[in-house]
């Protein structure tokens, strides 16, 4: 199982359809764009509330990509394939997941530098933000995956997806948006931070079983 | 509890404390009625065995 | 044990089992709980804190604790489905989830009315009423899952992974929640932490939980007799049982 083929090979067909990739960043930047016109531009609520509206922008940017996860595979029936090829299913999960996050998820926390400045959020603090987001986007990758798993058959699953996987994804917002909050007022924040590594691991190890249990079903039918 | 007029109105609680068991009493109520009338109107249908939509299997 | 566990699993045998002890189950619950409630409500005292308001607690907190516990018994279900490919235990997992999600809701309903006399709002971000939140959520994905599937089979196979994924976020989400709650509010003495409730208060509490649960087992059978003849409803026995009714 060439692990550095596989990765180029979705890497391409990634970048074949980056027109597709454009609207998880473009979500971002909507949504972030939007609280100021609701919330009024004032700096100082603006400066508390940067995190907060970054993180939950990212949460929803990030479930609005899982979707085509494995649609497309699923469609022109190379999932299947997958399926039967004799490498561990859990192992090409992983990688799917890690370079489907390259592909979003890592647009999301460079974009996020820039709308974090838009909204006043201190450069002091940028870095544990980033760190932040850096870790918490690919346990959402990993929590979209199995909601995209679940659902890779049904049709119109494009609304299902979110349902399922928003309440798993509250402990990755409240401790990116916890330490983004902490970094901004000077104050430590080094335990939300490491609560997001911990919950990167745990993502890591068991969401493939998750998602390659649930491709099995999907495809079962 | 001494007297009836204090249960009603539970020591000036009356007001949530009656409601909340009023919402529990019906949910509950509905939760319990609601499998007979399903299981009796699954049977009627089988009845009839007309199988009527695209049933799932 | 094995050969009743497998013998259970049959449906038409554990169909009649259900039609005969549901409403013994019923009828208990019935008894059980109008017993906790005479204790909660008549005989226990007043608190010296929250006067009566605190005999919400009798319906919020068997609630809450039914919440809870039926999410586990679907995940279990849902691993057993899985792994022994029990179409039953699928079943148990799809007839508990609207239980679960109904004490949910409860649960919710009933603490926001006790919390409206104790902090005059009727929602509190307080930490178990919040991760209760998010429980009902989990809920309602599964129930929209189980029912997303043209195939009843593929249904359950898939919620029930969704299921198994749950309960592992449960925890997590529980503790995360808790943690966000001391950062911004501080922890609300909902009414567990004191010790010192006399055991007129917290018998009739036992009491309704008993009751709570013996409803369950009453009304997850019966709901589970409706999951069972909709997936069997074109085998022989099925077909039998209707012709006999």
């Amino acid at each position: 199982m060439n692990i550095a083929a596989l990765v180029q090979r979705d890497l391409r067909l990634a970048y074949r359809r980056r027109g597709e990739l454009a609207t998880p960043v473009i979500f971002f930047i909507i949504v972030t764009a939007l609280f100021p016109l609701a919330v009024g531009s004032e700096p100082a609520l603006l400066r508390r509330l940067a995190p907060g509206v970054i993180w939950v922008a990212a949460l929803l940017a990030s479930l609005i990509g899982q979707d085509s996860l494995f649609k497309s595979d699923y469609e022109d029936g190379s999932l299947e394939q997958t399926l039967l090829s004799p490498a561990p299913l859990e192992g090409l999960v992983l990688l799917r997941v890690f370079t489907h996050w390259l592909v979003t998820g890592l647009p999301l926390v460079i974009l996020a530098v820039l709308l974090a400045l838009m909204l006043g959020y201190p450069t002091g603090a940028m870095g544990v933000l980033v760190l932040g987001l850096l870790l918490g986007t690919p346990v959402l990758s990993f929590l979209g995956a199995i909601g995209a798993s679940l659902t890779v058959g049904l049709r119109r699953s494009g609304m299902l997806l979110p349902i399922l996987v928003l309440p798993l994804t509250v402990p990755v917002l409240i401790f990116g948006a916890a330490a983004g909050e902490r970094a901004a007022l000077g104050e430590p924040a080094a335990a939300p931070v490491y609560f997001l590594a911990a919950m990167l691991v745990l993502a890591v190890t068991l969401a493939p079983f998750a998602i390659a249990g649930g491709l099995r079903i999907s495809l079962e039918s | 509890m001494s007297s009836w007029h204090e249960f009603l109105t539970m020591g000036g609680y009356g007001a949530y404390v009656w409601p909340s068991y009023a919402i529990v009493l019906v949910v509950m109520v509905i939760n319990a009625v609601l499998p007979g009338r399903r299981q009796h109107a699954l049977l009627k249908q089988l009845r009839r065995r007309v199988p009527n939509d695209r049933e799932r299997q | 044990m094995f050969v009743w566990f497998h013998k259970l699993a049959s449906p038409p045998y554990f169909y009649r089992l259900a039609e005969r002890i549901a409403p013994w189950f019923g009828w208990l619950s019935l008894i059980v709980m109008l017993a906790g409630l005479y204790g909660g409500l008549w005989l226990a005292p007043p608190d010296y804190q929250q006067g009566d308001g605190f005999r919400i607690m009798y319906v919020h907190v068997p609630s809450a604790w039914m919440s809870l516990f039926i999410y586990v018994v679907m995940a279990v279900a849902a691993a057993i489905g899985l792994i022994w490919r029990m179409k039953l235990a699928h079943a148990v997992s799809a007839a508990a989830a609207p239980l679960g999600a109904s004490f949910t809701f409860l649960a919710l309903a009933t603490g926001s009315l006790w919390g409206k006399p104790m902090w005059g709002t009727y929602w509190v971000w307080d930490a178990r009423l919040t991760s209760e939140l998010v429980l009902l959520f989990l809920y309602l994905g599964y129930l929209a899952l189980n029912h997303a599937f043209e195939d009843q089979r593929t249904g359950d196979r898939a919620s029930a992974i969704l299921a198994l994924v749950g309960i592992v976020n449960v925890p997590i989400i529980h503790y995360s929640v808790k943690w966000w709650n001391t950062l911004h509010q501080g922890p609300t003495v909902f009414f567990g932490a004191r010790a010192d409730i006399p055991p007129s208060m917290y018998i009739p509490l036992f009491i309704m939980i008993i009751g709570f649960m013996l409803y369950f087992a009453a009304f997850i059978l019966k709901r589970l007799q409706v999951e069972v003849l909709q997936r069997e409803r074109h085998t022989a026995w099925v077909r039998e049982l209707v012709e006999r009714s």
